[in-house]
């Protein structure tokens, strides 16, 4: 995180860096500060009563990070496995969640004007969990709220707890 | 002088809150008809120390009760005065006054300024009382250089190190003692030492201890601490300037940092420190075992090698695994020495006749468990007390001795330790307690088993005492109780007779962080059970499985018990379902037994636990995780709600 936020010291101030990744044919992107790294998919140790969309848990250099499939979640894509998948590991409220996608494009940047507000429908992600449409090279980028997702209950990743429940 | 000394408020309230229990503990068992004049002399320079240092942080209030309290002692130790009862209770009780005035200076809270001026009035009284037979200032001396104890902090060094610091020392108020000067003068100090400095020079670092010598001789003698409130140059490393007394040589200060490790046995540390190595252990346990599984593919002679090496780290990582864990654990003494003196005050408001015994103070457990197990125990030793234990005639009638006793033990069983508080009191009173729980609207039966009925104490609201003391029966204690215990990882069970006395026992966990665990397959997954739960495993014979409705119940030892399938518990596919084809593990927790179907054993280890709710959130049957030697994560199994939810479901087999 903090590398991130070195990287970004040149951006203008109205300027956002995004990391764009890919779901089934859709193009996302989410700020580029919540992301810790990157690494390829590896099998998680399954969780008991878990929704599938929860891969399992993994070890990230000590800690246990559960690993969410947002392919599963949002039914986008086909939930294969293989070594081109890819799991973003995200730092997003003190806590660590690794997020499958099928591939990372690149890191976009964006100002506020270049942000449209988000259609109500048509996306596979509920409108609440998003930030805005842009277009990048001719391609239309999802703009993914994931702090908001990422603690929302339908993620079911955290215990319902006062302090938790951003996503209301 | 501008100095930030509140750095070491956090050492010398530690420090001082340890001398007043030392204090406590000395005049508990203090023999008033022949004291132990080794005994006086600790609880002497307990008082000392306090005073020294609450001279030098100026927190004046402890320096004037602690300083009258030492005046009397010394009468005391010196034996011009004989020691009773009075006067030790007077001793106790000035301890309460400053326990709270500490208190009051710690979390800067309004000094309990009343009873301050009233303890020392007491103490002037009884002192005044006395004849005043001072003794010669030399004598005093000599006993003030053998006692000196120090803080364990600074203490007299005398190699002299050019390269340290300097300390100035204030010595405006010397004159008030005339034969003994503070503040060590270091040569190269631009600012000259104060002319004050005699022959008999006595340096502080910062706590010292030095008796001073007139104490008996001048009743104004609050004052003379001021040179106490002025205070040296805050050295960037601790300095410690003490010259030997008799010796008219000024000898610069040094570093302390080697003398208060050699010169006292233990040095303090932050835990949150002890905490970070415990992690980075438990780190060094996953690399070695990763070491060791990859140690096994490498074959010949450099296989061998390695595995020689491998077996070394093995060693000297348990070893230092050990070592870290036992940095944290402090015997329950430390808590348990408090209770005497609950006891003793307890039994006195409530005119019964308790005599406290204490076993196995030295059973070692983790500091943060220690901590948090104050508050419970002293609920659970007053409920004793003022439920438990009857009143003199009461225990006569029932042709009982007239004294009731209270016996407080800690014990380790296996990874856990079990403290436990009985007494040979009244016990519970199965029917009053239904009636309460009746009355608080209780799902409750009459046919409950008494071990169901006991657990009714714990909800919230529940007293059944008569009426309401100051002691206790407000009902906000026993669900307070267990909550506190669950948040440790421990359980509470009571046994109780009737007539014949209760015994609430507490089981904790040695520590937090690791476990012994027995780490079996279910498919293609592993799971790590805690090896205190294990009773035993076996593999299962066609007869030894019987079937009720769609579920498996074992027939071993002449009795049935239940079988879960921690395959299907846990949804892991690709098990072996047929339980003759399976292992069957035996577990226990509390009273509770049952068996767990798994593929195979492994093998046992010790497991770090890992939480799984820092970055998840808490999964039904699953105490942690732990990290394997590929790095693999396995689930630990929690074997007390995994016997809940099964105990759940028999139950209702039995009922449907």
């Amino acid at each position: 995180m903090s590398d991130s936020t070195l990287q970004q010291s040149p951006v203008a101030s109205n300027e956002k860096e995004f990391l764009s990744f890919v779901l089934g044919k859709e193009h996302y992107a989410l700020d580029i500060t919540t992301v810790k790294e990157i690494r390829g998919y590896e099998a998680a140790t399954k969780i008991a009563n878990a929704p599938a969309f929860i891969k399992g848990v993994l070890n990230l250099r000590g800690d246990i990070v559960p690993i969410v499939d947002l392919r599963l979640k949002f039914n986008v894509g086909e939930a294969t496995y293989n070594e081109f998948t890819i799991v973003i590991m995200l730092h997003v409220h003190e806590r660590i969640v690794g997020v499958v996608v099928d591939g990372v494009s690149d890191v976009v940047r964006l100002t506020d004007e270049q942000i449209l507000p988000p259609p109500e429908f048509g996306v596979a992600f509920d409108s609440q969990y998003l930030h805005g449409l842009s277009e990048v090279d001719d391609t239309m980028v999802i703009l993914v709220n994931i702090e908001k997702l990422i603690t929302s209950d339908a993620l079911a990743l955290v215990d319902s707890n006062p302090n938790m429940s951003l996503a209301g | 002088m501008s100095i930030d000394v509140e750095q070491f408020h956090g050492v010398f309230f530690d420090e001082s809150e340890e001398h007043l229990q030392a204090m406590e503990d000395l005049l508990m068992t203090i023999d008033v008809d022949a004291p132990d004049i080794e005994e006086l002399n600790s609880i002497f320079r307990a008082a000392h120390s306090i005073k020294g240092g609450s001279g030098i942080f100026g927190f004046d209030r402890l320096t004037g009760l602690t300083h009258i309290m030492e005046t009397l002692l010394d009468k005391a130790r010196n034996q011009s005065i004989e020691l009773d009862t009075a006067i030790v209770d007077l001793f106790l009780e000035t301890v309460d006054i400053l326990k709270a005035t500490l208190t009051a200076y710690r979390e800067q809270q309004p000094l309990p300024e009343a009873e301050i001026a009233a303890g020392i009035a007491q103490l002037e009284a009884t002192l005044s009382a006395f004849d005043n037979a001072p003794k010669a200032d030399s004598v005093q001396n000599q006993d003030a250089i053998e006692e000196d104890d120090g803080f364990g902090f600074f203490d007299d060094l005398p190699e002299p190190d050019s390269t340290s610091e300097t300390v100035e020392a204030s010595a405006d108020t010397d004159d008030l003692f005339g034969d003994l000067a503070f503040g060590a003068e270091a040569q190269s100090a631009e600012r000259a030492a104060p002319q004050a400095t005699t022959e008999e020079e006595d340096g502080f670092g910062f706590f010292d201890d030095i008796v001073t010598p007139d104490v008996n001789n001048s009743p104004q003698s609050d004052e003379a601490f001021g040179f106490f409130e002025e205070l040296p140059e805050p050295p960037k490393t601790p300095v410690a300037s003490v010259t030997p007394i008799q010796t008219a040589a000024k000898k610069p200060a040094t570093t302390n940092n080697s003398s208060a490790a050699r010169e006292s046995g233990s040095i303090r540390v932050d835990t949150a420190k002890i905490d970070g190595m415990v992690n980075l252990v438990g780190e060094l346990v996953i690399t070695q075992s990763m070491l060791s599984m990859i140690g096994r593919d490498i074959e010949g002679q450099s296989g061998e090698m390695l595995q020689a090496a491998i077996d070394e780290l093995q060693r000297n990582t348990r070893e230092i695994q050990e070592s870290v864990m036992s940095m944290r654990m402090l015997p329950v003494n430390m808590t348990f020495n408090r209770f005497p003196r609950v006891v003793r005050d307890l039994s006195q408001k409530l005119g019964k006749q308790v005599k406290l015994v204490i076993e196995g103070g030295a059973t070692e457990i983790d500091k943060s468990l220690i901590e948090k197990l104050v508050d419970p125990l002293t609920h659970l030793v007053r409920n004793s007390i003022d439920h438990g234990i009857e009143s003199p005639q009461t225990r006569a009638e029932a042709g009982k001795p007239e004294s009731g006793t209270v016996i407080l033990s800690a014990q380790q069983k296996g990874s856990s330790i079990i403290i436990s508080i009985s007494d040979d009191g009244a016990g519970l009173n199965r029917e009053r307690i239904m009636d309460k729980a009746v009355q608080n609207g209780l799902p409750v039966s009459l046919d409950m088993p008494d071990s169901d009925v006991w657990q009714l104490i714990f909800q919230p609201g529940f007293s059944t005492a008569a009426e309401v003391t100051d002691v206790s029966g407000r009902g906000v204690g026993m669900d307070v109780v267990r909550r506190n215990i669950e948040s440790i990882g421990g359980r509470i069970e009571i046994e109780s007779n009737l007539g014949k006395g209760s015994s609430f026992s507490i089981h904790l966990p040695l520590t937090l962080a690791i476990v012994d665990g027995m780490c079996v397959t279910v498919g293609e997954q592993i799971f790590v059970m805690p090896l205190l739960n294990i009773i035993e495993s076996f593999q299962p014979k066609p007869e030894q499985i019987q079937t009720i409705g769609n579920d498996n119940v074992l027939w071993i030892r002449d009795e049935y018990w239940p079988l879960v399938p921690l395959h299907q518990m846990m949804q892991v596919d690709d098990a072996i379902a047929e339980p003759t084809e399976s292992i069957i593990v035996l577990l226990e927790s509390g009273k509770n037994r049952f068996g767990v179907q798994v593929d195979a054993l492994m093998g046992q280890q010790q497991v770090v636990i890992k939480s799984l709710e820092k970055h998840y959130k808490k999964v039904a049957g699953v105490a942690g995780a732990t990290i394997m030697g590929d790095g693999k994560v396995a689930l630990i199994i929690d074997v007390d709600s995994m016997a809940q939810s099964c105990q759940l479901t028999i139950k209702h087999e039995v009922c449907a």
